[in-house]
């Protein structure tokens, strides 16, 4: 697959009280990005369990957007603290994975940053085009494949 | 009446399995009273023929320890889920990988280019390596073609319960075995499928001696960079410790000794990836002044992989390493 | 050509198989013993942090989880420039003296003495520790499992679990002796050495007493003039926790000594391509093929080995039984692979010795039990003598101290090409030409086999008997089986 006919596939975890309503901002401003993110909302970035991250990305997205309120403005004082602190762990896990850091990004976009919002994920989808399909799920699926194969 | 029957095998384990069933001492006595010993390459004859030959169902009781590694491994748990009503995934290479679950950072390819060539004790000139068919004068060698990936038991066939640890806890084993004989014996119910048996429902934390107070690190240490203490939690002195994601049955055994756990039981009820599940608890127990801050604190974990997943990382969301 | 399996004649740290080939005269061809299994340890240990290796690597071998956890701790000390206090090793040994104790303690009473004390050409089914029991006393029973319990019971106070333990760190271990818990090791380092004197006793009755086994233990069946290589101290004395690897050539002389850290000078190793395993040999002599003799590089390590690689034990009691050994046996070197045996029970004595004499040193209650790190070296070897050989682990590290590089050569490996040779050489005399295989004459060739312990040196055979074995003289062309022998309980 050349780079051009590639289309990444983006799992965006949103929280609600702030980068929900950015993407809502930006939608309603008809501000310009691809549409290669499916959004799902959460209640504060601090909910989004790395589980949720790995799991994306074992079952096909080639990429993922976490985004939450800016330091200080967390409905939940300090949610997005843990998220800060989550985060560098999961790209240090990512990359012992031999998957490229750069697939898993963190945001802070606020209810009234539509703009920024539509900068990022149209920055972002590039960034993964660049870096090519994933394709997890198709590997472990093979491999399992093959190996039933060998042993019957 | 004849007894009912009973099997063990290993797959890609190191034996320390075996050895634990032997910890439960004079009592494997009542094991082999109350049960026909089948197939228990250690200890009775090894053919697999003889389990072919079997009819299904015909084992009552197998524990398979080890992990499915390669074709032999994998045709010996299809085989031993056919002839065997209960199967059992014995300890945390069956039950989760294990150990030889790391290896699914690499490729066998990889594995064999590092063992047979680059090691630096190895001469190898010719690049020979092991074959699965091999010609020699008098006749054809075989051996079993080695996966990439490291699975699980039951990522490779359907099991009815699981004992945890690395190896299981020989009062766990024999708490285990004595059930199944008391229900053969006195009838009743096993437990349901899927049960982890011999081991408890909350975590390592709960039977661990060490005092929890608050948790709050400022950074990561190794166990000898802190005084020796007997009372106080590791994690709270900066030691990364498996123990809040990992089941509880071991009785803190490393933590003990002072040294943190590295979550041989696998996970506790309701998480399904550990190492997941520790990067999340590490994260909130950070302290610092700002995000930023305990972003950076965060980037000094030192072997996440390695650590979080250490018994864990086949059974994980991910698996693998992408190749 | 006819091929014969013994599948799996047991297992080390993977399953074996042994493939007999017989030629159309009925005679042995050649013999391959194969090892199907690779995990890999080499390289997932790579990015790990060098001191997890402690905790990782006896995963290796679960039989013998205490030379993998040992050889790697000192390893680490050199990764991190620690030098162990003095208590700190002194806890280290006790562990080590104490398990060494307990795996002889299990292979000799478990798999070798029912040969011995039963018979060799006995009924199978009484050819078991049961067997030996009925035949020395019911009390000898109580012995080796109390030995075994008790042991272990040491192993899980020093390193915290008996089956892979934890505790080293480096420059030590992490957790102090208390008194109480010093008493009891006391305790049990004494009853250790009761027990050792009990087993040499049970020998001595039983096998040195019969002409018919000294002379089966000597028979040419059994022998192979290879060089030996053992960890002595600094008076050349057996030790296993430490000290420099000698060699002794075939006629018992110094062939080189050499320290832990030179042993990539040393040490080949040879890859074959229908198994797993890699074939050690020495780099001085050379690799000649699968032949013993001064010109072929293949050696031996393990018991055997040791006695014949040192001077003699350090402690008093396992002196007396080495020189007592040489003497009964013909003096330097013994290359009898059956001798084995005997080598084992003197170095199960030198081990509890040991840990007696360690036990008693005032400074194993001490709290100053490790080091700190100096600083990462970015390298380090340790070596230390485990139950079935030599063995060595290498580590490279980055300067964060994670790894970057790992190289084992484990126990078992060292004598993989030994192992071979004394297989074929014991199949020569099972398989006579006609394809006649008799019963007794296969437990000849487990004889053989078992004397090097690569087996699964594990207490089942307690209760389940004999090490199970089969050989079917298969007609390869069709598979058809023309005989088939089989023993197992
Ligand atoms: S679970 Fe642990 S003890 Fe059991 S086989 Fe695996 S590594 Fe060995
Ligand atoms: S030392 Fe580990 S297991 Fe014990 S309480 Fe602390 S975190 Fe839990
Ligand atoms: S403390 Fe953790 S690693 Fe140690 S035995 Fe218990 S569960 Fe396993
Ligand atoms: S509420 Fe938005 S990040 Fe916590």
């Amino acid at each position: 697959m050349s780079a051009h006919e590639f289309e990444p596939r983006i799992v965006g975890f949103l929280c609600r009280w702030c980068s929900y309503n950015g993407a809502d901002l930006a939608g309603t401003s008809r501000m310009k990005y691809p549409p290669n993110l499916i959004p799902i909302k959460t209640n504060c970035s601090g909910r989004v369990d790395p589980t949720h991250v790995m799991k994306a990305f074992a079952e096909g997205a080639d990429g993922v957007l976490i985004s939450g309120c800016h330091p200080g403005d967390c409905h939940y004082i300090n949610g997005n603290w843990r998220t800060a602190g989550r985060y560098p762990m999961m790209k240090k896990l990512l990359e012992q994975l031999n998957i490229d850091p750069r697939r898993l990004r963190l945001e802070w976009v606020s209810a009234a940053e539509g703009d920024k919002w539509a900068r990022v994920v149209t920055e972002f989808i590039e960034e993964v085009r660049e870096l090519g399909p994933l394709g997890w799920k198709d590997q472990v699926a093979d491999e399992y494949e093959q190996q039933e194969a060998v042993s019957a | 009446m004849s007894k009912p029957k009973f099997a063990m095998y290993w797959a890609a384990a190191c034996g320390g399995c075996e050895i634990a069933v032997l910890q439960i001492k004079e009592k494997i006595l009542e094991v082999a009273e109350n049960f026909d010993i089948v197939f228990w390459p250690v200890a009775t004859d090894f053919k697999y023929k003889d389990v072919e030959a079997m009819a299904d169902g015909e084992i009552l009781l197998t524990l398979f320890n080890g992990a499915v590694r390669n074709s032999e491994n994998e045709y010996m748990a299809h085989l031993l889920r056919q002839k065997s009503q209960v199967l059992v995934a014995f300890g945390a290479c069956a039950a989760q990988g294990g150990i030889p679950g790391l290896a699914n950072v690499s490729t066998a390819a990889e594995i064999k280019e590092l063992v047979y060539i680059d090691n630096p004790s190895v001469q190898n000139p010719d690049r020979v390596f092991p074959v699965e068919r091999f010609e020699v004068p008098e006749g054809e060698l075989d051996l079993p073609h080695l996966y990439d990936t490291v699975r699980a038991l039951d990522q490779v066939e359907d099991v009815d319960y699981y004992i945890p640890g690395c190896p299981p806890e020989g009062p766990q084993i024999w708490a285990v075995l004595e059930t199944i004989i008391g229900i053969l014996k006195n009838g009743g119910d096993l437990p349901p499928k899927g049960t982890v048996l011999g081991a408890g429902t909350k975590t390592c934390c709960d039977e661990c001696s060490r005092v929890k107070k608050e948790k709050k690190i400022t950074g990561f240490k190794k166990p000898w960079e802190v005084p020796w203490d007997p009372e106080t939690c590791l994690l709270e002195q900066g030691i990364i410790c498996m123990g809040p994601v990992t089941r509880d049955g071991c009785g803190g055994r490393c933590t003990s000794v002072g040294m943190p756990c590295r979550g041989c039981y696998g996970p506790p009820p309701g998480v399904t990836d550990q190492g997941a599940k520790m990067l999340s608890t590490l994260a909130s127990i950070i302290d610092a002044e700002s995000p930023e801050k305990i972003a950076e604190i965060a980037a000094t974990v030192p072997d996440p992989l390695g650590t979080f997943y250490r018994f864990g990382l086949a059974k994980s969301m991910l698996r693998r390493a992408k190749v | 050509m006819k091929k014969v399996s013994i599948d799996p004649i047991t297992r080390l740290e993977g399953h074996g198989k042994i493939e007999i080939f017989v030629d159309d005269n009925g005679e042995v061809a050649n013999v391959y013993f194969q090892i199907p299994e690779l995990r890999g340890f080499e390289r997932f240990c790579v990015g790990r942090p060098v001191e997890e290796l402690a905790r990782i690597t006896p995963r290796i071998c679960g039989v013998c989880p205490e030379a993998h956890h040992m050889a790697a701790a000192k390893a680490i000390d050199a990764c991190y420039g620690a030098e162990p206090t003095r208590t700190g090793k002194m806890l280290r040994e006790i562990l080590y003296n104490a398990f060494s104790a307990a795996d002889h303690t299990t292979h000799f009473f478990v798999l070798a003495a029912p040969d011995f004390v039963v018979g060799p050409m006995a009924d199978p089914a009484e050819r078991n520790i049961l067997g030996l029991i009925a035949k020395v006393g019911p009390e000898a029973g109580g012995k080796v499992i109390q030995m075994r319990a008790w042991s272990h019971e040491l192993i899980e106070i020093i390193g915290g679990r008996s089956v892979h333990p934890v505790s080293t760190v480096p420059g030590g271990v992490s957790k102090p002796l208390s008194k109480e818990e010093a008493a009891r090791v006391k305790e049990i380092a004494d009853y250790q050495v009761e027990f050792a004197q009990f087993a040499i006793e049970i020998f001595n009755q039983v096998v040195l007493g019969n002409s018919e086994y000294v002379d089966l233990i000597m028979s040419d069946m059994y022998a192979h003039k290879t060089y030996y290589m053992g960890v002595v101290d600094e008076n050349n004395k057996v030790n296993f926790y430490d000290g420099d690897i000698r060699v002794v050539d075939p006629d018992g002389k110094e062939f080189v000594k050499f320290a832990p850290d030179d042993y990539l000078q040393h040490i080949t190793e040879r890859v074959e391509p229908y198994s797993y395993l890699v074939y050690p040999y020495l780099t001085g002599v050379g690799w000649k093929g699968f032949v013993d003799g001064k010109d072929s590089g293949v050696y031996r390590a393990a018991p055997l080995a040791r006695l014949n690689a040192a001077d003699g034990m350090s402690t008093p009691l396992a002196q007396a039984e080495y020189e007592r050994y040489f003497e009964t046996l013909g003096g330097k070197p013994v290359h009898a692979t059956l001798a084995t045996h005997w080598a084992r029970l003197v170095e199960l004595l030198y081990a509890a010795e040991r840990t007696q004499d360690l036990a008693n040193d005032p400074d194993v209650t001490s709290t100053d039990i490790h080091s700190m790190p100096t600083g990462i070296t970015g390298e380090g070897i340790g070596v230390v003598e485990a139950p079935r050989g030599t063995l060595y682990h290498h580590y490279k590290t980055d300067e964060n101290g994670f790894v970057t590089a790992c190289n084992l050569i484990v126990g078992t490996t060292n004598n993989n090409a030994a192992i071979s040779m004394s297989l074929k050489k014991a199949a020569q005399g099972l398989i006579q030409p006609g394809g006649e295989i008799s019963e007794g004459l296969l437990n000849e060739v487990e004889m053989a086999f078992r004397a090097y312990d690569p087996c699964f040196g594990c207490a089942t055979h307690t209760l389940f008997g004999e090490m199970p074995l089969e050989v079917a003289v298969r007609e390869q062309s069709t598979g058809e089986v023309l005989n088939t022998v089989r023993r197992f309980v």
